[in-house]
């Protein structure tokens, strides 16, 4: 019964669909401008031809070439006597032409032959306006090639509108290659950008890795979900951040002013490279004891604390040092070095990468240690305060922890739209934020643990997703508006990509190791770090080097065309050459790409079947 | 002693696994935990050493309550409770001096042992235990390429770096077979009476717990049926525990 009743709702319905697919695909065909009919039309296949021909001769290997131009004339038209032009007998010691007949009608056609040339040249076979047999200027192309005895003969059209009563001419091109073939200029060029283009590649996988790696925790629920903290630690930890991010700023930038003066000296800087790791190691061993049964007292705690925050004081120090000393050493191999002089370069643009680090990893290091530090201190009040002291102090933190980070989101706002007013940016967003931790205080009861991981997990999450979804080719443009056409701003938008693609797989891979091992290394007692070197990093390397090899391989495809838009790399001289309609060239590109990206195929498969 | 009050686990699925568990165990006693599969053997295990939260009750030991401790106050008390796993637990890909290093982990300073640093004692420590379980050849052996009866031994090594005062035994003998089961117990038995060392084993066969433990705790769905020494389990007692269904072997 029930069955023959819906019956014709399902047709109707079925019809319904049918109609929405065909309607999609109409759409579609419209959109598409798919047009048969330009397949089959003479002059786009002429034109494919042509330019497939092209391609399939790749500018690479070039001679010298001697070139021999023969002029032969022709009357067009004939004489309207009717009597045929008289005309000289060719040298024939020397290459000649012979034009059957010698007067045509205009648009008419002729014979061309040669005899004497280099048997086996080629070249092109024109007609020359005017009457002058210099004359640059040419027309038609035909294409001359001399058989064994150094003969051709061509038929060939003559233009149409190009009438005289004088004598013109037609011109035949015979180019010969002498010697041994050399590369050629183009050649070298793909060469050039093709090694550019496997280094964009590898410096942006590289990097994207080292990133990738600790964002990819963030992103695995199993490591995350465990993390639970006390309103209070979260709220200290969120203030923690930009206040240490902010005083590591201070801080680096003071110490990169008092390592400012020595930064030539050569005999300061090799002494603080060197010294500063043995203080270092000297200091630490005893600041880090390697095991303590019983906590210290708290005056020997901070002495160690001081004498830690010393070395980090002393190793940055020793980092601007050293990015000096590579500087200078660069500069100096690369002016004495000859061919060598790259590594010298190398070394230079070390030492400038290294400065421009330090103060990124210092003050990514001081937000970590001060929101650790205040998140303890806030643990340890949760732990230890009565429950109402507890409340009161949550409400506090909270509501300044959310007007923080509130008035942060404002800056960034600000920054991007440049409103000026402060009301807007400042006034309201931390009285929003402060709001909603009074209100999360409120709810939460003050005692309880909250699940932070999750929450740092789905935000994790968000942000890669919707990275995800925006192009390389996309990020290249916006790089390349802000730091100018070349292959950094390739590297940029190919690191941020791979960082975020490669977080998200590395992240699966960490949410399917085996939990055994990891909550047998948690039993013994481990914390959190511990646990992740020790069961975690042991378990998805494999993966982690199958995945790398393979964005690498991505990278390289990627980086080849890149270039389109600016970034650096092969493909800004392909598509240039494509536009010039310099198709021989352009042939060199792709064929250069194909190798290296067949190679890198093979490398990589090899690679990860040994090692994986 | 060790003293658990009105232990309840519920997960989040609404599965009950663990119902008002009261029982004590004394210091250097060697406690077995009998049950069916999905008893709730590990989970009480689990909840000792705060790996699973308990959703209620209490876990006393030496004075202190397990079940209040901070974090930190956690590491330091899971540093004296060592776990030895059914399925060992090994981390594969690691070798065996790295695995029961692993054991340490709780008393290194966290710094040094990041980037694989241990104190040279804990070194010899490490070389003496596995000398005790009979490994010490396999060292440098990656754990994977051990046999089964190999790899619990890595795990009880790495229990035994933890100095520990309680040991944890989640089915050690459940993946062996017979001959091995025994010569891993008689590790535990050897732990457990010269050591003085106080061991909960969750054990599936009878015939082993009336060979090696000194009191038994028999679950059935999450509920404690039976307390007492190995010899009191008749008939009546069998069924309790196991069903009414189930057949005494043996
Ligand atoms: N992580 C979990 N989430 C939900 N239910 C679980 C989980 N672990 C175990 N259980 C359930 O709890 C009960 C007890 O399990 P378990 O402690 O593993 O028993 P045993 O070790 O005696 O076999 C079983 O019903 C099991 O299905
Ligand atoms: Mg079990």
């Amino acid at each position: 019964m029930e069955k023959e009743k819906s019956s014709p709702w399902k047709s109707i319905l079925r019809g319904l669909a049918f109609g929405l697919v065909v309607i999609t695909f109409a759409y579609g065909f419209e959109v598409t401008n798919i047009n048969l009919g330009e397949l089959q039309s003479q002059r786009r296949r002429e034109s494919l031809t042509r330019v497939l021909r092209t391609l399939a001769r790749p500018d690479i290997l070039e001679y010298e070439q001697v070139t021999v131009v023969v002029n032969a004339p022709v009357y067009m038209p004939c004489p309207a006597d009717g009597s045929v032009p008289d005309i000289l007998e060719p040298d024939r010691s020397q290459p000649y032409l012979i034009v059957t007949p010698a007067c045509v009608e205009s648009g008419g056609a002729v014979l061309v032959e040669g005899f004497g040339f280099t048997p086996f040249v080629s070249g092109p076979l024109r007609f020359v306006p005017g009457s002058d047999p210099t004359n640059v200027v040419t027309l038609g192309r035909e294409n001359l090639e001399t058989d064994a005895s150094g003969h051709f003969s061509v038929e060939m059209t003559l233009p149409a509108n190009r009438d005289s009563d004088d004598v013109q001419f037609i011109r035949a091109t015979a180019r010969e290659n002498v010697g041994s073939p050399y590369f050629s200029r183009s050649a070298h060029e793909t060469w050039d950008k093709i090694v550019e283009t496997v280094f964009m590649a590898l410096l942006a996988t590289a990097g994207g890795t080292i990133l990738a790696f600790p964002i990819s925790f963030m992103a695995a629920r199993n490591l995350m979900k465990p993390v639970k903290s006390p309103l209070a630690s979260i709220a200290l930890s969120a203030i923690g951040w930009p206040l240490g991010i902010w005083f590591g700023l201070q801080l680096v930038q003071w110490l990169a002013g008092v390592s400012a003066p020595y930064i030539n000296n050569l005999p300061v800087l090799v002494a603080s490279v060197v010294g500063v790791p043995l203080v270092m190691v000297v200091a630490l061993r005893w600041a880090l004891p390697q095991v303590e049964l019983q906590p210290a007292a708290a005056g020997l705690r901070f002495a160690r604390l001081l004498v830690v925050f010393a070395v980090v004081l002393l190793l940055i120090f020793g980092l601007f040092e050293l990015a000096g000393l590579m500087s200078i050493l660069g500069a100096r191999i690369a002016a004495g070095l000859g061919s060598w002089g790259f590594l010298g370069t190398l070394l230079f643009q070390g030492g400038d990468i290294l400065r421009l680090i330090i103060p990124l990893l210092g003050s990514l290091a001081a937000g970590g240690a001060v929101a650790s530090f205040l998140g303890r201190i806030g643990q340890r009040m949760a732990e230890n305060l009565s429950t109402a002291v507890a409340r009161a102090i949550n409400l506090l933190l909270a509501a300044m922890a959310g007007a923080t980070l509130f008035v942060l989101g404002g800056a960034l706002l600000e920054w991007f739209y440049q409103w000026g007013r402060p009301e807007l940016t400042v006034y309201w967003p931390a009285a929003i934020g402060g709001g909603l931790g009074l209100l999360a205080a409120t709810l939460a009861s003050p005692k309880a643990v909250l699940p932070i991981g999750m929450v740092i997990y789905y935000v994790t999450r968000t942000i890669l997703n919707a990275l995800r979804s925006v192009e390389a080719l996309v990020m290249a443009i916006v790089f390349v508006i802000s730091v100018g056409i070349g292959p950094f701003a390739g590297v940029l938008a190919l690191g941020l990509h791979t960082i975020v693609s490669l977080g998200k797989l590395y992240s699966e891979q960490v949410e399917s190791i085996m939990a055994g091992p990891l909550e047998a290394v948690q039993a013994t007692g481990a914390n959190r770090l511990q646990t992740i070197v020790y069961a975690v990093i042991p378990q998805i390397i494999p993966p982690f080097i199958s995945y790398t090899m393979y964005r690498w391989d991505i990278n390289v495809r990627m980086s080849t065309i890149i270039g389109f838009v600016g970034g650096g790399g092969i493909g800004f001289l392909l598509l240039q050459n494509i536009n010039l309609l310099n198709y021989r060239a352009a042939a060199t590109q792709m064929f250069a790409i194909a190798v290296v990206v067949a190679m890198m195929d093979y490398v990589s498969s090899v690679l990860r079947e040994r090692y994986v | 002693m060790l003293q658990i009050n009105h232990l309840s686990k519920t997960y989040e699925g609404g599965v009950q696994a663990l119902t008002d568990v009261t029982f004590e165990v004394p210091r250097g006693q060697f406690l077995a935990v009998i049950g069916l599969s999905g008893s709730g053997k590990s989970t009480l295990l689990r909840c000792i050493n705060r790996l699973i939260e308990p959703t209620s009750g209490q876990i006393l030991w030496k004075g202190e309550d397990i079940t209040a401790a901070s974090p930190e106050e956690m590491r330091r008390i899971r540093r004296r409770i060592g776990m030895v796993f059914q399925h060992f637990n090994l981390v594969h890909r690691s070798r065996v001096i790295t695995n029961v290093l692993a054991g340490r982990l709780g008393y290194v300073n966290p710094a040094w042992s990041l980037v694989n640093r241990f104190p040279r004692a804990d070194m010899e420590k490490a070389m003496i235990q596995m000398e005790r379980v009979g490994i010490a050849d396999k060292a440098n052996q990656r754990a994977d390429a051990l046999s089964g009866g190999q790899q619990q031994r890595v795990g009880i090594a790495r229990a035994l770096m933890q100095d520990p005062e309680i040991i944890l035994a989640d089915e050690p003998v459940a993946s062996l077979d017979p001959v091995l089961a025994h010569s891993i117990m008689k590790h535990l038995e050897d732990i457990n009476k010269n050591d003085g060392v106080t061991v909960l084993c969750s054990l599936h066969f009878l015939d082993l717990v009336h060979r090696y433990a000194d009191r038994v705790v028999a679950l059935n769905e999450g509920r404690v049926v039976f307390e007492g020494l190995p010899q009191e389990i008749d008939d009546a007692k069998f069924k309790d525990i196991y069903g009414r269904e189930a057949e005494r072997v043996g």
